[in-house]
């Protein structure tokens, strides 16, 4: 059993805004909804399929019910950022399997208008939450130990925001549209060890969705063929404080998952996606997804490797997390949404990269110094 | 002026409540499955390397090595270190690193724990030997 070629991205819609204080959390969630199913050229009632995590108010059984669908397969993962990586491998699993033929995938929420609702304590709580464990913190520790045993220094951290805000100058959306250099990065104030302000990504309001078909169904809308040949998913964490090492993440194994699926290698790959809350989880992605060799991301990201046009491995065009967008702290759906635009051509033409007939969009959820899921997904243009 | 930072008291459950109350005398506990051999931390009923149940606490030496960590500069209390240690007998653990210049921590590092005060039973930290 595989899901390749079983599910095609029919719909895609990245809401606009940025900062949201006029719009409640469950009517981002319907606006999103509406343009993936708008520009899949669908409508609400041809949905059977939904799909949401922890982001959506009340969980899904509410925003089922607030969207108004009538569904007959659901899912509420929640594997934070990466959920809506692995919603898709989900879809494409129903779809195959004839649980759903239109799945309808949601993300939204407002952390720059107002704090996101605590995060539920796991088994570790007592063990943990005293230390005051932080997402940039968490980051901060992987960051500082891949330096210690692999040499790897700020500059070369610094060059992956240079290259998202490269990108990010051409997004009239994009939080952040100023151009920055390796110094600009360096010079910002420290965060946590050795984080700076510009190794972070942004906080914003926003969401966006994705709509999931069948092939049949792919072909008989106008839109360009998208589809899923491959997914891996998989989860990390400090396992009983047995051989702890912070220096790889979840992406070693959800990454050949899903590049044996497809069938295909990280060098044929034109175009990336790599979630990018910090400039090191983007660094340690690119080694755990076999682009290049575990200790040498550094060198792989410097002098504008990931500029599109520029570079070797062109990522995250629309700016990505780090300039452009990371709705509800969350940046899964927008690595999805970016990847289809590139295989559709609907990339600014300044970075459309040519020819794209095969992309990756792959994701960490949770704390990738900690406990944290990865999803990798590899998609193609028919 | 030294201000004492005010920690939350672990809201201690059956399973882990041993841990806690050796706490209180200053013993620091880890677990160990006798099946399989491995030491584990944070404590479980169930070996998460073998799924025995013939688990056992054991004090632990307190002593450890730095891993990993990283100062926070943007915090309301000031800035502190979080940290991964690894003990002598083998499992790493998320902590602080205190009653120190946290700007002279570094990886490799020796530290021992030491035992904080909360409202209720005290929490682990380790400080450099």
């Amino acid at each position: 059993m595989t899901i390749k070629g079983k599910a095609y991205i029919a719909g895609i819609y990245e809401h606009p805004t940025r900062h949201a204080p006029d719009k409640s959390t469950a009517q981002l969630h319907a606006e999103v909804a509406k343009g993936a199913i708008e520009d899949a050229g669908l409508i609400k009632a041809d949905i059977d399929g939904y799909f949401c995590a922890g982001d959506a108010p009340g969980g899904l059984m509410p925003m089922v019910d607030y969207l108004g669908l009538n569904v007959r397969h659901i899912d509420s993962t929640d594997t934070g950022g990466c959920s809506y990586l692995i919603h898709l491998g989900h879809a494409a699993e129903a779809i195959a399997a004839g649980k759903c033929s239109i799945a309808l995938i949601t993300l939204a929420g407002k952390p720059r208008t107002g704090p996101l609702p605590p995060r539920s304590a796991g088994a570790e709580a007592d063990f943990e939450t005293a230390y005051g464990q932080t997402t940039h913190n968490a980051y901060g520790m992987c960051a500082m130990r891949h330096m210690h045993d692999y040499g790897t220094t700020s500059e070369q951290l610094a060059w992956i925001k240079v290259a998202a805000s490269h990108h990010a100058q051409y997004n009239p959306h994009a939080f952040l549209r100023d151009v920055v250099t390796v110094e600009d990065v360096l010079n910002s104030p420290m965060i946590s060890d050795p984080l700076h302000r510009l190794d972070c990504c942004v906080v914003t309001d926003g969401g966006g969705a994705l709509v999931v078909t069948t092939p049949e169904i792919a072909r008989s809308l106008k839109k360009p063929l998208v589809r899923l040949i491959g997914q891996g998913e998989a989860t990390k964490g400090p396992r009983g404080g047995k051989d702890l090492d912070l220096t790889y993440s979840a992406g070693v194994w959800s990454g050949p998952r899903a590049f044996e699926e497809a069938g295909v290698t990280p060098k044929d790959i034109k175009y990336a996606s790599i979630y990018d809350s910090f400039t090191i989880t983007v660094l340690m992605q690119l080694e755990d997804l076999g682009f290049c060799k575990k200790g040498e991301g550094g060198k792989f990201v410097a002098d504008g490797n990931l500029i599109s046009g520029v570079g070797k491995l062109p990522f995250n065009t629309d700016g990505g997390g780090l300039c452009s967008n990371h709705p509800v702290n969350r940046g899964g759906m927008t690595k999805i949404i970016e990847a289809v635009r590139q295989l559709r051509g609907e990339a600014h033409p300044k970075l459309q990269v040519k020819n794209c007939d095969l992309a990756i969009a792959h994701g960490t959820g949770g704390l990738l110094g900690v406990r944290h899921a990865a999803s990798t997904c590899i998609l193609e243009r028919v | 002026m030294t201000e004492i930072k005010k920690y939350p008291a672990p809201i201690v459950n059956v399973e882990t409540a041993p841990f806690w109350e050796a706490a209180k005398k200053g013993k620091f506990l880890i677990k160990r499955c006798t099946a399989c051999g491995e030491p584990h931390y944070f404590p479980r009923s169930i070996c998460p390397f073998c799924f025995s149940d013939k688990t056992v606490w054991e004090e632990s030496s307190g002593e450890a090595t730095v891993y990993t960590f990283s100062l926070m500069r943007k915090s309301p209390s000031g800035p502190f270190a979080i940290a991964y240690v690894t003990l002598k007998e083998g499992p790493s653990l998320q902590t602080n690193i205190v009653d120190c210049d946290i700007d002279t921590i570094r990886i490799g590092q020796k530290v021992k724990v030491v035992f904080k005060p909360t409202d209720g039973a005290p929490l682990p930290f380790f400080t450099p030997v």
